[in-house]
């Protein structure tokens, strides 16, 4: 198989696009679809200050590399969650990442460390909480991604999710009819609340096994093992059975989750746009000034639980 | 050939000559899902792998 556009040897099939491609090719390709996706829906300009959530995954790392070569100032964050040596390692890989990738472009890396402000890890940090770790970590994460993006004056928080990710998550909220989730399933969500970060997800055209390529062919070292709290998700189920009918009928991702977007355009707009709702029930956290709809965000009320219920 | 694979890690002997999506289809993977690499490379489905090959399935799925 021939790379479709300079006639070497390829190292890639993508038969969802019908082409293979080289390592040149590819990496153009990948710097294409990354470059569409800021553009066409309008995600930052040139001279933004970018704020990417990496995790030592594959995505988050790749998307870090990608927008340092496309010459935009990118900087990171890194959550350290606490989970034993998979923590241990992803904090290596993106260390690593940033003293040998990152460091020569300019960019700098900000690191939270969980247990250091809950005095414990996520795994037990849920337990004491009594919430699903999954669901914990999740709030976890947002809250200091935002945080630091709003403390640190970054114009945009971005993230590693990809094509398979917003599939998935799509199938989730139409198989359980959540469509009160919808409205947020853009690439590309405003700043709508002062103390709200705008949050983008550049890598929306890009499969996981096409960032995973990225990825290998540029020698990024990333952590291939899963989150061993992520075992038997329903987000991996979903990508499961959404990758076998993928396998037989290229491109079936694309079509579900960017024909959802068309859709979405070119929904006639209500009365009320998703900033205004935003902006009529979010209001400062009394503890920690970060928008909530109650009193008190869930991120300090998770805090505050967890500081109650350790032992002493 | 020696394949390697993932969660969980080990190793399996897989007789080749072989072509990619022929080794994939045997061990029951879904091509969506994995990436190949032989040696240090990175290979398409139409690639042979042949005895004494150092073969990685990789699997691409992450997320929770």
């Amino acid at each position: 198989m021939n790379c479709i556009k300079c006639k070497i040897k390829a190292v890639i099939d993508l038969p969802r696009h019908n082409a293979a491609f080289c390592k040149g090719c590819f990496n153009g390709f990948v710097h294409d679809q990354v470059a569409r996706a800021i553009k066409s829906e309008w995600m930052f300009g040139k001279d933004a200050k970018i704020l990417v959530a990496v995790s030592g995954g594959k995505d988050s790392l790749a998307l870090w590399d990608i927008l340092l070569k496309l010459g935009y100032k990118a900087d990171a964050l890194y959550v350290n969650l606490g989970i034993g040596a998979y923590s241990e390692q992803s904090h290596a890989k993106v260390t690593k990442f940033t003293e040998t990738v990152a460091a020569a472009h300019g960019a700098a890396l900000h690191i939270h460390t969980v247990e250091q402000e809950a005095g414990a890890g996520i795994k037990e940090l849920a337990q004491l909480i009594h919430r699903p770790t999954c669901s914990t970590c999740g709030t976890i994460k947002r809250y200091q991604f935002n945080r630091v993006a709003i403390e640190q004056h970054y114009d945009v928080m971005a993230t590693g999710h990809n094509l398979d990710d917003e599939a998935a998550r799509l199938l989730g909220n139409v198989l359980h009819w959540q469509e009160e989730y919808l409205d947020k399933q853009g690439p590309s969500l405003p700043a709508s609340v002062a103390g709200f970060a705008k949050k983008v997800k550049p890598l929306f055209r890009l499969s996981e096994r096409e960032l995973a390529a990225y990825a290998v062919l540029n020698r990024i070292d990333y952590i291939v093992e899963e989150c061993p709290m992520a075992k038997g998700s329903k987000t991996i189920q979903y990508k499961e059975v959404l990758n076998r009918l993928e396998t037989e009928s290229p491109g079936t991702k694309q079509t579900f989750y960017w024909g959802f977007l068309d859709k979405q355009s070119k929904k006639q707009p209500t009365a009320t746009t998703m900033a205004e709702k935003d902006r009529a029930v979010l209001h400062p956290c009394t503890s920690c000034s970060q928008p909530t709809t109650a009193e008190v965000c869930s991120y300090c009320k998770m805090m505050a639980r967890a500081k109650t219920a350790a032992p002493h | 050939m020696q394949v390697q694979l993932s969660h969980p890690s080990r190793t399996v002997e897989v007789k080749g000559p072989k072509k990619v999506k022929d080794l994939l289809r045997e061990l029951n993977l879904v091509v969506e899902a994995h990436l190949v690499i032989k040696g240090d490379d990175l290979v398409t489905e139409d690639e042979m792998l042949y005895e004494g090959d150092q073969i990685e399935v990789r699997p691409v799925i992450s997320g929770g």
